[in-house]
């Protein structure tokens, strides 16, 4: 286990440095002078060439791809063009409201959708069944501004129950910041909810299909405790396969929601930079959100072990 | 499986009507997504005839709800949005088409290369999976950032994440395939590569790509709304349903159609391309099927 550990963590380096390698030649292969586009359209000579020595690029690539790759070592990605801000301050600043939004998210997806797969699958071909897969298929095809602004027009303007926008930091009281998540979250977890149910009904199926449950159910077990215990474990290693997949989902949502709900995220980070051209903070989110995506697929495949005892390493 | 329905089908020669029944009864999925999609195109290209000029501004319109007289209602500075809408259609087929295919044609051959010539693989697939860790959309929005806006731009900013997905499905096939006795016979019968992936290879990687293909269709759609809703997407001047619906957000609370009536169109054209690919799956990979 221990080796096994070891060897996927190395096997993480390899994929971050192309992530780093890519970001950082995004940067010097994209057609035209990206130093005059990242200045803007009427840009004088001396604006592009300061945006230039910002950007390093005024020097020999090999010494700027040095440069990069020592800093990232050491944790820095740059400073903002505009700010003059240090990148990762940046980014710690805005990491919390993104962090609450993905881990509600995750919470509130795998709360509902896992009930919805098994009762899908327990009450096959029937109402419930049919109903829990109509969700799977039209989630899947929603996109995340058109459930959002659904949700914000139903519960926020038509019924008032809930704030139209915003963030309150957890450090203003509990229930003003959940109240301000629910709606971003399930508008963020449609489709994560859609796939993490499509799943846990197919895996449910298959597994309900074996002899040990029907030797548990014949022996007079409560069809609760089969479904729990001794069904849904033995079919938790796709579901969790999947809960993992789709957080590369929610990550890429979380750009999308944070702009309907106004939530000063990373996401809200993102937009503002691209719209500023402020390359440096898109590089370290890039960084930033690849290496999340990277350490969630360790941390599922290390815990296929714990699930599955018949995997060993 | 199509030498069964040619016979099933050759000796009872029934009409083309009862031949479409048939399709539809046994296969739903496909035939509902297909016809939504035929719509959808139609719409598309009839575009000029069934729509108004989207770009005519009446600024004493401004803001309708939808009436008899505005289908879908006006915008901020009273555009039609029914004839915008309608116009959108053309830029979500042909970006969600355009990268399909690009994808297809690009995953295909890295995939085919990794799957067959195995020193490559390494190195090609250790690229695929760092492109693949960074999440789609934002790898868009960067190389959105380093270039001047357009609608082809756009395009290659989401076949570049795309394409790691479609290699990876073609190099399994390719994997699973060359382990078969029948290509295994063929490389000791002295065939040469280049007509081995093309005759024995090449053909069995066709249904996964279909269905993939389908996928990516769908996900390139919702990307590009996405992209151009946080206005880092096609220019605004086209009205496209990102678009529409990224103009639509400041007076959102006064006029919600703007926003929901071009969403609600990307949703139905998402749902028919994916209830095709699903349709098609469960028709060309029935083992698959059985498991989702």
């Amino acid at each position: 286990m221990g080796a096994y550990v070891l060897r996927r963590l190395l096997a993480t380096i390899p994929v971050m440095v192309v992530v780093a390698v890519f970001v950082f030649f995004l940067l010097r292969l994209a057609p035209g002078d990206p130093a005059a586009i990242i200045a803007g359209e009427d840009a004088t000579a001396e604006a592009i060439a300061a945006v230039r020595a910002k950007l390093g690029l005024d020097r020999p690539v090999i010494e700027q791809f040095a440069l990069w790759l020592y800093g990232l070592a050491q944790g820095d990605l740059g400073v903002s063009i505009f700010s003059n801000l240090p990148v990762t301050r940046l980014i710690a600043q805005r990491l919390e409201p993104t962090l609450a939004l993905t881990l509600s998210t995750l919470i509130v997806a795998v709360c509902l959708a896992i009930p919805m797969g098994v009762l899908a699958a327990w009450k096959a071909r029937g109402l419930a069944d049919r109903l829990v897969m109509a969700f799977a298929v039209m989630g899947f095809a929603m996109p995340t501004f058109l459930v959002g602004y659904g949700l914000i027009f139903i519960f926020s303007v038509k019924l008032g129950w809930l704030p139209v926008q915003g963030y309150r930091p957890i450090a203003q009281g509990f229930w003003p910041f959940v109240e301000t998540l629910i709606l971003p979250s399930v508008a963020l977890g449609i489709a994560y909810m859609a796939l993490i149910a499509r799943i846990t009904r197919a895996s449910m199926l298959e597994v309900l299909s074996e002899d040990y449950i029907r030797t548990a159910n014949s022996k007079g077990l409560a069809t609760g405790r089969v479904l729990m215990l001794h069904a849904l474990k033995n079919a938790s290693v796709p579901i969790v396969t999947v809960i993992g997949i789709g957080i590369a989902l929610l990550i890429s949502g979380v750009v999308i929601t944070e702009t309907v709900f106004n939530i000063p995220g990373l996401g809200r980070l993102t937009v503002d930079a691209v719209l500023k051209r402020d390359y440096p903070i898109v590089q370290g989110l890039i960084l930033v959100f690849a290496g999340a995506k990277v350490a969630v697929n360790l941390l599922i495949d290390l815990s296929y072990a714990a699930l599955d005892p018949r995997i060993r390493y | 499986m199509s030498v069964a329905i040619a016979i099933e089908d050759a000796p009872t020669q029934k009409s083309l009507a009862a031949r479409a029944g048939d399709a539809i009864r046994r296969n739903p999925t496909i035939a509902i997504g297909a016809a939504m999609l035929l719509a959808l195109v139609a719409v598309a290209v009839l575009a000029p005839l069934i729509a108004g000029d989207p770009f005519r501004q009446a600024p004493i319109n401004r803001m309708r709800p939808p009436s008899e007289r505005w289908w879908f209602g006006t915008d901020q500075f009273g555009r039609d949005i029914f004839s915008r809408t309608v116009y959108g259609t053309r830029v979500s087929l042909t970006v969600g088409l355009s990268v399909a295919l690009l994808s297809s044609l690009i995953g295909l051959a890295i995939g085919l290369a990794c799957g067959y010539f195995r020193a490559l693989d390494a190195v090609l697939m250790r690229v695929m999976d760092g492109v693949m860790a960074i999440p789609s959309i934002l790898l868009a929005i960067a190389l959105i950032t380093l270039t001047r806006p357009g609608l082809f731009v756009v395009i290659v900013a989401i076949v570049i994440p795309e394409v790691p997905r479609v290699a990876r499905v073609v190099r399994s096939v390719v994997l699973s395939i060359r382990g078969q006795p029948y290509v295994e016979s063929a490389i000791a019968g002295g065939t040469r590569s280049m007509k081995l992936l093309v005759r024995h290879i090449l053909p069995n990687t066709l249904a996964p790509l279909i269905v993939q293909g389908t996928y990516v269709c769908a996900s390139a759609m919702l990307i590009e709304a996405g992209l151009s809703f946080l206005g880092a997407g096609v220019p605004p001047e086209i009205p496209s349903w990102g678009n529409i619906i990224a103009q639509g957000r400041t007076f959102f609370q006064i006029a919600p159609w703007s926003i929901l009536i071009p969403g609600a169109f990307l949703a139905l054209t998402v749902l028919a391309v994916n209830m095709l690919g699903d349709g098609l799956r469960d028709r060309l990979d029935p083992r698959l099927a059985r498991r989702m």
